[in-house]
């Protein structure tokens, strides 16, 4: 691909290999994810995509082989590191802070208030710039008037966009989504597919999908694992007419293609 | 005017500074005594600052005892043989505590659940040991005694001597309102919030940034800071350290407390918590040899019926029913009960 070696990739791995026990979960992968652009990995159901998530995002240890962000190996690094250096994830699982309210879930994870972390003093609600930036981060995900609600008093779908909203507020480059729409429909799926598309052109998205119809329309480039391999990766229009990937995918195409 | 009172001492702190201010007046009408108001103040500092490591960032101590009884020792040992005064054992105490649970937090901060909970008893009951082993410096089983209560005051200007129990309660009662307030500005602040956010969700905090080892360390070698504190003065109450406090069965005791009470459930439990366990023990200590048996069944009600503890009632009104309960929601809520206790 003579784009990626104009411009270095902003997040690449290489021969990562994972197995748990005996059972091989990824062998050999190479990924690459261009900056500005969205990019998606799919794959059916234990295809490697979430353990491939897992060590992107450093809660796992590779077996083998190295990532690489930014021209630098973080292979060794933990997750807090990785969020410092720009990489914030969001949870397939929802995983907020459920006593919280939206603004207090938002403004911890804002860096202006990571940065002052160690105050034992200064109430935290002092921080003007956390506070603006959590304002506005409330707003992007569509939660406005929901501030001083508790997490766990939230609707579903409302909670699935907070969860967004926290990985936003760390103010990333790069942005890991593993299953942003799962279980989510209608005004909120909008609002997502919305987000997306506004982002896409600000920074570096790398999402796993299941939504067929959300990866082919949102994204620039995909990358199909099965059975811990990739089997395929481009553009949405060559993985939509790819064979392999029709083979190993089919039931899921035909129903993207309906809707 | 109104906001500033409400950054440094809300409405039910300044209430309760009030009652434990009227209080050595209000205690023999109820069959009480002072010294028992002061050992309220002197355990709730204790529970306080330990309730910032078990209600606030989930972490199950059990060993803290131990830093309760070596900030007396610390005290008593400096008071012996370095300085003679008042402030500066008071701070080795203080310090020495915390230096101490500087380095069990280095060996604890990153186990999680069940093996924190085993590994802080470890260290609790290694300490219990040390005491009796350096028993030349400590006086072992029988105490660390002599340890004076020095007049208060600024040299030359005025001198308030300690040794009167009512001026103990009130030196005990300046204390307890600083510390009080220190505590509640760290619970709103940056690193309070951030502790707050490590009980919920460890692995959230840390893809936000957050080292949470390093909080978690923090947090602990800080709770003992006001563990040691506290102990030193309960060592200036009763002219001695001694080793029981430190044993693994009281070494429970501050957890009771803080449970009791609803440190889960709000920043006073603790205290409410201590008043109630130290006001049963000497009332049905009077009614029946047997009173350990009333005490344990009581406690025993309250885990039961009232999991949150007795603060936990007012926010069971205040909450709304949780409409949207979804079985991730409950998942969550597992884990963090499997990982930091009842919530």
């Amino acid at each position: 691909m003579s784009a990626s070696e104009a411009a270095p990739p902003l997040l690449e791995a290489r021969g990562l290999r994972k197995a748990f026990g005996g059972n091989v979960v990824l062998d050999d992968i190479n990924l690459q994810f261009e900056a500005k652009r969205v990019s998606a990995l799919i794959g059916p159901n234990g295809a490697g995509k979430t353990t491939c998530f897992n060590i992107l995002t450093g809660v796992l240890a590779p077996d083998r082989g190295a990532i690489r962000y930014r021209g630098q190996d973080i292979t060794g690094l933990s997750p807090d590191r990785r969020a410092r250096l720009g990489m914030c994830r969001s949870f397939q699982i929802l995983n907020l802070f459920n006593d919280y309210t939206v603004l207090q879930n938002v403004r911890v994870a804002v860096p202006a208030m990571r940065r002052c972390g160690f105050n034992l003093w200064t109430p935290a609600t002092n921080n003007r710039e956390a506070e603006d930036k959590a304002a506005g981060i409330i707003r992007l995900v569509g939660l406005a008037g929901h501030e001083h609600v508790e997490a766990k008093h939230l609707g579903y779908g409302q909670r699935r966009l907070l969860e967004i909203g926290v990985a936003l507020a760390g103010e990333p480059d790069l942005l890991l989504m593993d299953e942003p729409t799962s279980g989510l429909g209608g005004r909120p799926l909008e609002i997502l597919r919305e987000l997306v598309q506004r982002l896409s052109n600000a920074l570096t998205i790398v999402v796993i999908e299941h939504d067929m119809s959300f990866v082919l329309s949102l994204s620039h480039h995909i990358s199909v694992l099965h059975r811990g391999a990739v089997i395929a990766a481009g553009p949405p229009a060559a993985i939509r007419e790819n064979a392999e990937v029709r083979e190993c995918y089919l039931g899921t195409l035909k129903y993207a293609r309906r809707t | 005017m109104r906001s500033l009172l409400a950054e440094w001492t809300p409405l039910p702190m300044l209430g309760m500074f009030a009652l434990f201010l009227i209080l050595p007046a209000l205690l023999p009408w109820i069959g009480g005594y002072t010294y028992l108001g002061t050992e309220v103040m002197i355990w709730a500092i204790f529970a306080l600052g330990y309730n910032l490591l078990l209600g606030h960032t989930g972490l199950p101590a059990f060993g803290h005892g131990a830093f309760f009884g070596l900030g007396g020792y610390f005290l008593g040992m400096s008071q012996k043989w370095m300085t003679g005064g008042l402030w500066t054992p008071l701070l080795i105490g203080t310090l020495g505590a915390a230096i101490c649970g500087a380095v069990v937090a280095l060996f604890v901060a990153r186990k999680r659940g069940i093996y924190f909970a085993l590994l802080t008893i470890a260290f609790g009951t290694m300490f219990w040991f040390a005491v009796f082993v350096l028993d030349s410096w400590t006086g072992g089983e029988d105490g660390l005694t002599g340890i004076r209560r020095l007049a208060v005051g600024i040299p030359g200007l005025f001198q308030v001597p300690l040794q009167d129990n009512l001026a103990f309660y009130y030196f005990v009662y300046a204390l307890f309102v600083a510390l009080t307030v220190v505590l509640w500005r760290i619970v709103r602040s940056p690193f309070g919030q951030v502790i707050q956010a490590i009980k919920q969700s460890e692995s959230r905090a840390s893809a936000l940034g957050y080292d949470t080892a390093r909080y978690k360390w923090a947090v602990f070698t800080l709770s003992c800071a006001f563990a040691g504190f506290a102990g030193g003065l309960y060592s200036l109450a009763r002219f001695g350290a001694f080793p029981e406090p430190m044993s693994l069965h009281q070494s429970g005791n501050v957890v009771l407390m803080c449970l009791v009470g609803g440190g889960f459930a709000s920043f006073y439990g603790p205290v409410l918590g201590v008043a109630v366990f130290l006001v049963l023990r000497d009332l049905f200590s009077t009614l029946t040899d047997h009173w350990m048996l009333l005490y344990g069944l009581l406690f025993m009600a309250i885990i039961v019926f009232l999991p949150e503890g007795i603060l936990g009632l007012t926010q069971r009104k205040r909450r709304p029913a949780a409409s949207h309960d979804t079985g991730a929601a409950q998942a969550a809520r597992s884990e963090g009960a499997a990982s930091g206790g009842p919530r």
